[in-house]
Parts: C-alpha cells; structure tokens; sequence
C-alpha cells in the first residue's frame, strides 16, 4: 500500500468501527452505507503526499546553503541570496507574475508527462514535443493572416498542440508496433527536433527577413496570448496562457479520474495484464495516451511562442521540457500535485533570476536545488530517516498482502 | 526451537485483523493454522515474520522476548516465512535465487557461487527436494518454484518454516511430494507452521492445529481427534455443506462450440489440438486434467486472449474465432481468471475500481464518456455484501483485503455481470470452506438461469461435484469425456485418463 490511488469522494472521518468481518449481523442496508462511507484510511496517506514534497524543499534549500558556504560564499550573501530569492518570486507583484508565467509550460508539459506515466509510458520527449508544437505555432501565427485573433490564436494553439501531439505519437507507434522502448525513441526524436529547429529556422518562409542566423518571424498580433495585467502595468508578463494550464489541469484530472479512457489508462499501467485480460488493447491505449502527453507538451510550446517569447529561435524551449519530467515526478503524476510543483519550479525559475541579480549567485545554483529537491522526493525514506518527528505516529504497513 | 506468541493485536484501519493472539510453535511439531477468509492468519504471520509490527503483544523465542523491526531481525533470530506470492527472480537460476542478499563470499570478496552450490545441493539431498540447481526460475514448475523459496529460507538456516497457502497452487500430485519435504523437515527438528484452506491436509500433516475466527484463536488441538465438519464448523461458526446440491440439469442449445481448435504458441509449439467441444445452457461442464495440460491455453482460446492457429469458436451461433476480448465480453462470455493477482485484479486499485474492471465502459456504469462512479459504487457494495467479500470499505485498495477476499471480489465481478457463458479458471483457489460452498452455489444458479458454465480446475473433487459433463485435456487434447448428470463419473476411470491412458485412443 504505497501509493493512495485517488479516488472519487473525499476522505472524511466517520467513525466507522465496522470491522470488516460482521456482513452477516445487523440489517442489510447498514451494511451497505458502511462500505460505502468513506474511509479514514487515506488520511495517512495524504499527509504524507502533502509532507514530503514540503520537507524536501526545506532540506535541498538547506543543503543549497551549505554548498554555496563550502565555495565561500559570504553567509550574508547567503542570505541575501535567499531573501532575493522570496522577493523575486513572491516579493512583488511582477515577482508573482513571473513565476505564474514561468510555471504555465512546466504545468502543461508536466501534465503530459504525469499522464503517460500513469499509464505505465516514460515520456522522455516532452522537449522535443514543445520544440515542434512551438514551432508549428510560430509558423502558423506568422503564415496565416487576415483571420480576427479570435480564429487566429486558437489555430495556433491547436496547430501546436496537433503537431507535439503527432510527434509523440511517433514513438506511441513504434512502441506499440515493434515493442521499440518509448525512453529511447523520445530521446531520439529530442535529438532530431532540435536539429530540425535549427534547420528550418533557416528556411525562407520562416526565417526572419534580413537576417542571416536562425530565427523566425514574429508572431503576428492577432495570434499573441493576450497579456492579463497589462492594464496594471504593461510589463507585466503573465498571460492567458493561465486559464490553459487551469483548464488543462482540470481536463486531465477529469480524464484520468472520471472518464472511461482514463480508466483504461490507469489500469494498463498499473497492471497491463489485468488491462488485456479486461479487454483494453495495449497498442492503442499506448499511442493515445503519448498523442495526448504530447499535445500538452506542443500546446506549451505554443503557448510559449505566443505568449512569451514572440518568436522561435534555437533552443527556445530553455530544457522546460525536461525541467517538466521533474514537474510530474514532483506532483507523483497527479494534476493538483503537478500544479503546485509546476508553480513552485516557477517560483525557483523568477527567484533564481533575482538571486544572480541582486547577490551575484549563479543561477545554476537554483539548478541544484532543483535537482536536490527531486532527489528528495524520489527517496521518501531518506525523508522520513532524516525528519522522523514529521511521520511519527505512522504505523508501517507496506508488505505485499496475499 | 520453540516460539510463544503471546496476546499479539494488529490493527489496520478499522480492522481488527488480530485480537490478543496466544500461540505456541515448537520444534518438530507441524502446527496447522485454519481460518476464513481475513481471520488474520497472513497478518499473523507477518507479524511473526518481521514484516508487521504488533500493536502490542510479545514474540517469546525459547522462553526470551524478541523484538522485530523488519524481516531481517526474523530471518536472523531463524524464522523463514515462504509467502503464498513467489518471490523469485524468474531469471536467475536456482542456486542464484537461493543466495541472493546472503552471497557467500570467497577470498577477496568474490561471489563463491561453487560453495554456494554446494550448499544448495547438501539442502537439497537432506530433504529429498530434488530441485535442480542451475536451471531459470521461469523455465520450472510452480511445485519446483515452492521448493526453491523453502530452499531460500534453509538457506538462511531456518528452524521455523511458515508456509502461507503452499498447496493452493500445487496439484494434488505435487502436494504428496511437497508433504514429504514436510514430514523430512519436522523430522530434523524444525518447527513448520502451514495454513491451508484444505482441512484433509490439517488432518493429514499437521500435528496440531489453531483455527482462527475474526481474529481470534477459537479452538485447536489435535487433528486427528477432529472430523473435517467439526473443523469446518470451528472456523466459519456454522455447519458447512462440502457439496452443493445439485439438481439435475436440462440442458438447451449449445452456447459454446468449439470446432477443431488448434492453438500454437510464441515458439511455435501446438498447444491445443483439434478440439472438438460444447458447453450447452444450463449445463456445467468441467475440464480435469493435469495441471499444463492445455488448460490455460483452452480459456485463452474461448476468452480471445491468445489466438487459434485453425478451427471455429462459435458462441450461440455466432463464430466468434476472429473476435477481440472486449467484443466477447460484450456479447455475454465472462472470466474468471486463474491468477487472481496477476491478471484479475489490481492490487493498487479500490474495491470499487476493481469491481469495474472490465465493464467500465459498459452501459451498466458509464453515462458517455464518463464513468458514472456513484454507481459504480453502489454495485460494487451489493456484490461485496451478496458474496460476503470482508473488507470496511469499497474504497480501500484491494491489495489490502486477504487472500480468499480478493478471489471472492473477482468471483463476485464476473459472477454479477448477467452473462450467458461463464468461464471459471481455480475459482476456489485461496477461498475458506464456507466461501467454496457459496461460490459452487453460485455457479449453479448461473446454469439454473439457463447459462452455461465452464470450470476448469486442479481439483478432481470440485470437477465431479459440480460438473454435469467432464471432459479429460492431456497434451492439448481432449482424451475422455464423462457424463456426471444422475450418477457421479467413474473417479478412477476419470483419473485414469488424466494420467494419459486414453491417449492413443483420442488421437
Ligand atoms: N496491509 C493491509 N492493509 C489493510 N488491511 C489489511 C492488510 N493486511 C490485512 N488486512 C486486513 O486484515 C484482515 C486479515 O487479513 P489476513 O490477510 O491476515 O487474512 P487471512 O486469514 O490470511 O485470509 P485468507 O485466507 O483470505 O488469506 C483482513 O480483513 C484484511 O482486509
Ligand atoms: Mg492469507
């Protein structure tokens, strides 16, 4: 019993002593409220999911002091380091809107990813997804004129989201085909869409005219996420790409939880011989569920074309999609957990920012933390080893059953 | 070495699993522990075992407490649990899987994998185990797998063996073999405690016996001063039934018709040849055979799992040979899988989740695209109620629920599905006494309703009770087939065939 597979229904204390053994005594109905109220059980459970990633923070931030103490740095640059690192992420207004803007692609991909993995599929190739979603929306935000923004962005986005999904669905196929493992043939594809990029930002009817490196035309206006505080301050970044990471986050969940699709999905990974015995063709399930993983991805490609950037140039995607892997490990393939660790890597990414700014840090230094971080998550017992007193009066019942 | 447990309580949740246990093991003695479905017996053990911590109680060894913190302080103070799940890498031999965590070491810190074998090989010889040492896991029999986790735990120089379920996956000719191994062991001095759910193997091995109820021990003593009834009464409360009355059967048309099936595997192997067979309505009709027999491959034929190499599966008329899994689920085939854990169920699922397993996307729970949870909810409750599958909830994980409550959850799914073919594969495996009756009653009010029933078992005794016609399976063919309707089919004659003799016959 490791994991709390997320169900329907809240967690709430009842009180109930049925003790599982007595279906024979008292009337019927009473039977069947009781095994139908929910249970206390998950509780346990939830503090946990709740306590580690917050506990892992603390101990890599922790341990990001003592390396930056061993290259002697100052302890008050240190410390000023940490201080610049709350007033860029949270200390402002624009310090906000950074890290919202900086955790819209993490989130989309992210949730690509955490929903591959449920169904049992590594998605490796959340990169190169965002690289050809993006590019296919920079072209088409570029190529197609004369449609009114309301046509034209969500063309765009759909065109970007179509594409990553298209391309992940390359190595769905080749799996489901050939058994071809998904890691290595999304890392191929990785290698090939940069060099792709690189490429056709080269060509004339996306290159920007006049200019001899590799960068593409602009986006045309009609095709920009709108900027949502623009009205406070116009240099202010966060955009409607906001309501698609919510939006996302909520269609995913309801996906893996409530459809039958998702349903299919979670059993196949969970159990892929259970899934074939219940009738769920394994090929099929596997190029859908890389197809939808990498919509996610090309839409956070697209939507960083049209709402950040303006433009697609060699290496536009910054590594978002791997920093999205550890995103959706972060958040244990949930969407709310994906969000909020979505949300936290944007705070890392605008605070790291501040913290060169204002105390010369390297931003590299936030890499570390990062990495710290998702080491932390990945080995809860190091966690519980090293801050018992948060788990204490947790019995321990994992042991296969049977 | 002699083990006391004293007034050991262990608590999941809202479960009491176990209520102030007293027990004691002793050397050279066979102690047989009975109990249903969820008594606690597994927990129990566990406990012993390491793996669980008590909620209070003490474990005494040779009259000193002990404190476990893990399985690794048991296996030390030489306590070896054999689980009823195999822990075994399937490919690695059987000398690495036995070493494996306890690699002896020659000089330098090299693995010694010669003395290793050695070893195995003196474990072996001393108990008559006869298990070679340096072939794959996967390429041997489960009874030779079993052998090989008792040779594990030898290894780790056991005196007390627990064995959870061993014969639930053995046939009955392994089970004497395995019995053996027993009897050798209890003769050098180890102490063996060995739960079944078969009360003729209490009476057979054990030397004394503790039957558990709802967590608590509620008798025991000697086995041979017990009858199989009264122990069956000890443990559910109430007079068990060992065989269902059956009415006489009025078969209809043929639901099932299997016309010269031939099945070849991966490595193009014949696995079933020209089968030629039918299950009518109302109409229960077994398949005996040895274990390996073509049994599996012939569900998997019938269930869409594998695909024929030549010949017609036609299902009320209809050929149905090209049809996928989900298509034969649909029009009214339902299965009752043979490995509960591995295909059935999953584990890290709720009870409710599992209970839709296979008809989530089926009108009777899903609105459109959505799965209509509620009552998805609510059906599963009434089927865990109508087959008494113990568990608090429907929203607990049914990795949670025993042994036996998992196969009654999985009977339950397919059973209150409303099909016309019922395929069941050991559907008693792993279930207490008082469950089996159910179960077998069950069954034969799916073919009272008119629907035909296939039950393939390792268990002659379940065959000939429930079957209106038997059909004998060696070497992927069909060799006898008996009638079982008014008189029960001659036993040795069916016994006879399943050993092979009608082979030339047939073929
Ligand atoms: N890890 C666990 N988490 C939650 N509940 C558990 C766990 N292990 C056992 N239980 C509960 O404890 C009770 C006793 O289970 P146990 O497995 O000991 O029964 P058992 O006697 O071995 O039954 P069976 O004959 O079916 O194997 C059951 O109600 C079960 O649901
Ligand atoms: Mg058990």
């Amino acid at each position: 019993m490791t994991r709390s597979s997320d169900t329907h229904g809240s967690p709430r204390n009842d009180g109930n002593q049925h003790n599982g053994s007595s279906h024979d005594g008292g009337n019927a109905v009473d039977s069947l409220r009781a095994l139908l109220a929910p249970t206390i059980d998950t509780r346990g459970n939830l503090r946990e999911i709740i306590l580690i990633p917050l506990a892992a923070v603390f101990m890599a931030l922790l341990i990001g002091a003592l390396i930056m103490m061993a290259t002697s740095v100052e302890p008050h640059i240190i410390l000023r380091s940490f201080v610049a690192m709350a007033d860029g992420s949270v200390g402002s207004l624009n310090a906000i809107s950074e890290t919202l803007t900086a955790s819209i692609p993490l989130v989309l991909a992210g949730l690509g990813i955490g929903l591959a993995f449920r169904a049992g599929l590594f998605n490796i190739g959340a990169e190169g997804q965002m690289v050809v979603g993006g590019l296919m929306a920079a072209v088409v935000s570029f190529s197609v004129t004369g449609l009114p923004m309301a046509l034209h962005l969500p063309l765009v986005l759909v065109s970007g989201l179509l594409v990553g999904g298209l391309y992940a669905a390359i190595a769905g196929f080749l799996r489901a085909a050939t058994g071809a493992h998904e890691v290595i043939s999304t890392i191929m594809l990785n290698l090939i869409s940069i060099r792709l990029l690189d490429y056709l930002l080269r060509q004339p009817f996306i290159q920007k005219e006049g200019r001899s490196d590799p960068i593409s035309k602009a986006v045309l206006e009609t095709a920009e996420l709108p900027r949502l505080l623009s009205f406070i301050d116009p240099n202010l970044r966060l955009h409607f790409g906001l309501f698609l990471m919510l939006g996302a986050v909520i269609l995913i969940y309801w996906l893996l939880y409530r459809s039958k699709l998702g349903f299919a999905f979670r059993i196949s990974g969970e159990n892929p011989d259970a899934a074939r015995y219940a009738g769920i063709r394994a090929g099929l399930t596997i190029v859908i569920a890389m197809a939808i993983a990498g919509g996610l991805a090309g839409l956070a490609g697209a939507a960083q074309v049209t709402g950040v950037l303006g433009r697609a140039t060699p290496g536009f995607t910054a590594g978002i999609g791997f920093d999205a892997i550890a995103v959706a490990l972060l958040g244990r393939s949930h969407p709310v957990g994906i969000l909020l660790a979505g949300v936290l890597f944007g705070a890392l990414e605008a605070g790291g920012r501040q913290m060169q700014v204002d105390a010369g840090v390297s931003i590299d230094m936030i890499s570390i933390i990062q990495a710290l971080i998702i080491i932390f998550v990945a080995a809860p017992l190091l966690v519980k080893r090293i801050m018992p007193f948060l788990f204490a009066d947790r019995p321990k019942e994992d042991a296969d059953h049977g | 070495m002699n083990i006391e447990l004293r007034g050991i309580s262990k608590r999941f949740g809202s479960v009491q699993a176990n209520r102030n246990i007293s027990l004691d093991i002793r050397a050279s003695e066979v102690l047989g522990l009975l109990g249903e479905n969820g008594a606690g017996k597994s927990t129990l053990m566990n406990v012993l075992s390491g793996l669980y911590q008590p909620d209070s109680g003490d474990i005494l060894i040779d009259g000193t407490p002990v404190r476990f913190d893990g399985p690794g302080d048991s296996i030390a103070a030489g306590i070896g649990m054999v689980h009823q799940h195999f822990m075994l890498v399937p490919v690695f031999s059987v000398v690495e899987n036995v070493i494996l965590g306890v690699e002896p070491t020659g000089s330098a810190d090299f693995l010694d994998l010669a003395a290793a074998r050695d070893q195995v090989q003196a474990i072996n010889a001393r108990y008559g185990m006869d298990v070679p040492s340096d072939v794959l896991i996967e390429d041997l029999p489960v009874g030779i797998q079993q052998r090989v986790e008792i040779l594990k735990v030898l290894f780790r120089s056991a005196d007390v063996l627990i064995l959870d379920e061993p014969t639930a996956v053995l046939t009955p000719q392994e089970v004497e073999a395995f019995f053996g191994i027993v009897r050798a062991l209890r003769d050098a001095g180890k102490a063996i405690v060995f739960i079944t759910h078969k009360l003729h193997e209490i009476i057979e091995i054990a030397d004394k016996v503790s039957v558990l109820r709802q967590g608590e021990i509620v008798g025991g003593g000697v086995p041979s001063e017990f009858s199989e009834a009264d122990l069956a009464e000890m443990m559910v409360g109430r007079p068990v039934s060992f065989s269902v009355g059956r009415g006489t059967a009025t078969p209809g048309e043929d639901v099932l018709d299997l016309r010269d099936v031939t099945l070849v595997d991966a490595s193009l192997e014949v696995r079933l040849h020209q089968i030629a067979m039918s299950v009518r309505a109302g109409e229960i009709v077994g398949i005996a055979g040895v274990q390996g027999n073509g049994q599996t491959e012939l569900v998997e034929a019938i269930t869409g799992l594998a695909p024929v190499a030549s010949g017609q599966v036609m299902f009320a008329g209809t050929d149905i040979t090209a049809s996928s899994v989900r298509q034969r689920h649909c029009m009214g085939i339902a299965h009752i899988p043979e490995d509960r854990q591995k295909s059935g169920m999953v584990s890290a699922f709720t009870v409710a989740e599992n209970m839709v397993l296979n008809s989530y996307y089926d009108d009777s729970v899903a609105r459109g695209v959505q799965i209509d949870w509620h009552r998805a909810e609510e059906q599963a409750a009434a089927a865990c109620l109508k087959f008494d599958v113990r568990t608090p909830s429907v929203f607990l994980d049914a990795g949670g629920l025993s042994g036996g409550n998992q196969q009654k959850m999985v009977v339950a799914r397919e059973l209150e599905r409303g099909v016309r073919l019922v395929v069941a594969s050991q559907p008693t495996r792993g279930v207490d006494v008082g469950s089996i009756e159910f179960i077998h009653k069950q069954l034969v009010a799916c073919r009272d309703a008119g629907n035909a029933v296939l039950i393939i078992s390792s268990e002659l005794d379940e065959i000939l009770d429930l079957s209106d016609r038997i059909y004998v399976m060696y070497e992927g063919q069909i060799t006898a087939e008996f009638d079982n309707s008014s008189s029960q089919a001659d036993r040795g004659a069916i016994g006879l065939a399943m050993a092979g003799a009608n082979r030339t016959a047939a073929a």
